[in-house]
């Protein structure tokens, strides 16, 4: 769930990264070291760049790097298999799709044995997507909330719910989430209802629901959000976690009068979590084995959380990091307060459908 | 031989990046998730939100065009009169920003327009009320005015070059005054300019996305993020490939108005 894409420098690299990779072939080893290649398919800026000069460097493994910015875009690219790659790394409920077609490798954890500093928490919620724990290793995760400006909202109006969101003070005041997923588990949490359902009559409870909402929403935004809340455009947005930490620091340094504080509504809300997996058809399993298990190092993992500023699942790193982060309830919020929560599932194509056909009812609305 | 050698790579070209994929839409169009024919992707356009996205998309492009076609004319007629010659400053001025990103400009309108953006920022240094111009119908229009208005204003100024200055010392000597010379000489005369202008706002306008997710907030739905949403989200290519083909049959319409007032390619804008 990476928000925080620069689509331009985005291009420009993956422009290269095409280039360079059409130069040599997945299947062509010539020219590389013996310790052979690995081809990675990660988000855009999704990790520290000197950390993969550390991998190179220390295991002789050559990484070729791809990057892709959501999830819906990797698929086909996997799927299809004209380039294969040796590790990849999805989302929760793109996961649980790959599993369900057949896509994904079983992990050897013979070969990842640092799969030990991951905390047991994260590996029992990725059981939603991947039962067993067969094919994933996670690599950073986050929650959904609500930010509101501490200037433009009353001390008795904080919103504590999801259904604050519905509040006709805040009229014109709300940035909504612009992705079906995300809109439809705001509404279908504060009716008390599983963001995962598939129940015709809930999603339509939930659709007039968002409906009702949308004379409130000033506007319908993904990236945005983030931007538009720091020059205090609106008083409420629906927010991944991730981008909390930037938020804090761009605050403090704009030396703005108001502060901005993330809640997680009491309904519950989306824990995402974002895994390294391995396709089927990798050439390189082991190699890939090799990167996954030397991102699970402490060190490692927590020079990646320092550059990505996405909650890591890694205790060990969590334990190297200062006490005033680790505090830091936005980023690493308490286990009780996710009681609620549930992680994004596959749905099937045909669900999707009916969630797609709901939103855009909203949307023409 | 050799000529027709070098019109190899042009042929690769058009096959390739204009044929197959025109193809390729048709094909997704008019079939289902499994390959089999249906219309059902075409015909989907009836429905309440396909509707009312395709007419709302073809009202605000109508206005913008509208505008956009006042607002050019005079111009055209302003530019001519000056003498002012073909790559002359005036023009220059006038197509410089298209040299720029249509990203970033329609960004800076977001900039702009914003609650606490330049405007509202200057209305409030005048003490004056602020004034919520973001994401509504009127600041997509804007976007797709600013956006457009080259595209109408050079077509209609290169037929206005066009047109000898003897033809309007005629009609002034045999005693038409301004406003008869602007109906029977000038307008007439210029009708290829004006179709081709027409032309070159409504269909990009019509189609667009970018704007109405950028100024509009997401909150107006026009058929173009219809389409971009099948595409990207909903991954359903075939039910936007069949949108798309109906909208085509709006640029195909334009394209025959085209050819039939502007047979000699007079109007086209470079």
């Amino acid at each position: 769930m990476r928000r925080k894409s620069f689509a331009l420098v985005l291009g420009g690299i993956m422009g290269i990264g095409l280039v360079l990779g059409g130069c040599k072939g997945p299947s062509g080893s010539e020219g590389s070291q013996g310790a052979g290649e690995v081809y990675v398919y990660n988000w855009g800026e999704y990790i520290d760049e000197e950390v993969v000069s550390m991998f190179e460097e220390e295991t002789g493994i050559k990484v070729v790097y791809d990057m892709f910015e959501t999830n819906e875009e990797m698929y086909p690219v996997i799927e299809a298999g004209g380039r294969t790659y040796d590790v990849v790394c999805p989302s929760d409920y793109m996961i649980q799709k790959m599993i369900e077609n057949h896509m994904l490798a079983e992990l050897n954890f013979d070969n990842i044995p640092n799969l030990e500093h991951i905390d047991p928490e994260y590996l029992e919620r990725s059981k939603s997507f991947d039962p067993e724990n067969k094919y994933s290793v996670p690599y950073c995760w986050g929650t959904v909330g609500i930010l509101y400006n501490t200037s433009m909202v009353a001390p008795e109006d904080v919103p504590t719910k999801w259904s604050d969101l519905w509040d006709e003070t805040f009229s014109g005041e709300i940035l909504m989430q612009d992705s079906v997923r995300d809109a439809f588990m705001v509404a279908l949490k504060s009716l008390g209802y599983s963001m995962n359902t598939s129940d015709p009559g809930e999603l339509e409870q939930a659709r007039d629901l968002l409906v009702k909402q949308k004379p409130l929403v000033q506007a319908y935004v993904i990236d945005q959000v983030r931007d538009k809340m720091i020059g205090g455009e609106a008083a409420l947005g629906v927010i991944y976690s991730g981008e909390m930490l930037y938020i804090q620091e761009e605050v403090a340094n704009q030396g703005l009068e108001y502060s901005l504080e993330y809640v997680i509504p009491e309904e519950g809300t989306n824990v995402w979590l974002d895994s390294w997996v391995i396709p089927s058809n990798a050439k390189n399993k082991e190699n890939a084995e090799a990167w996954i298990n030397f991102l699970c190092r402490p060190d490692i993992a927590k020079m990646n959380f320092e550059y990505i500023t996405y909650a890591t699942p890694n205790k060990g790193a969590f334990d190297l990091l200062d006490e005033d982060l680790k505090n830091n309830k936005a980023v690493f919020p308490d286990i009780d307060s996710l009681d609620n929560c549930e992680v994004f599932q596959y749905l099937g194509d045909e669900v999707d459908t009916i969630y797609n056909d709901l939103w855009k009812e909203v949307k023409s609305n | 031989m050799n000529k027709k050698l070098l019109s190899g790579p042009y042929l690769v070209w058009m096959v390739g990046f204009t044929v197959i994929p025109l193809l390729l839409i048709v094909y997704y169009g008019l079939t289902d998730k499994s390959g089999a024919f249906t219309l059902a992707n075409i015909v989907s356009i009836t429905t309440a939100e396909h509707a009312k996205a395709l007419w709302l998309s073809l009202g605000l492009s109508f206005i913008s065009t509208m505008i956009c076609l006042v607002l050019a004319y005079p111009l055209a007629m302003i530019l001519r009169k000056r003498g002012v010659g073909r790559g002359s400053f005036v023009v220059f001025i006038f197509i410089l920003p298209m040299w720029m990103n249509f990203l970033l400009r329609t960004l800076a309108w977001q900039t702009l327009l914003e609650r606490n953006g330049v405007i509202n920022g200057i209305l409030k240094a005048l003490h004056l009320p602020g004034q919520s111009l973001i994401n509504t119908p009127g600041a997509i229009i804007l976007g797709m005015v600013y956006n457009f208005l080259p595209f109408m204003v050079l077509p209609i100024y290169n037929v206005l070059c066009k047109i000898d200055d003897n033809t309007i010392n005629a009609a002034h000597d045999l005693g038409a005054d301004f406003y008869q010379t602007l109906v029977r000489i000038w307008m007439p005369l210029s009708i290829p300019g004006i179709i081709s202008g027409i032309t070159m706002v409504f269909v990009p306008a019509l189609t667009t996305f970018v704007i109405s997710n950028l100024l509009g907030g997401s909150k107006i739905l026009l058929i173009g993020n219809v389409i971009e949403q099948e595409f990207t989200r909903g991954s359903n290519w075939h039910l936007g490939s069949g949108l798309s083909l109906v909208l085509m049959i709006f640029i195909l319409a334009s394209m025959a108005l085209i050819a039939k007032y502007d047979k000699e390619g007079e109007g086209t804008a470079f």
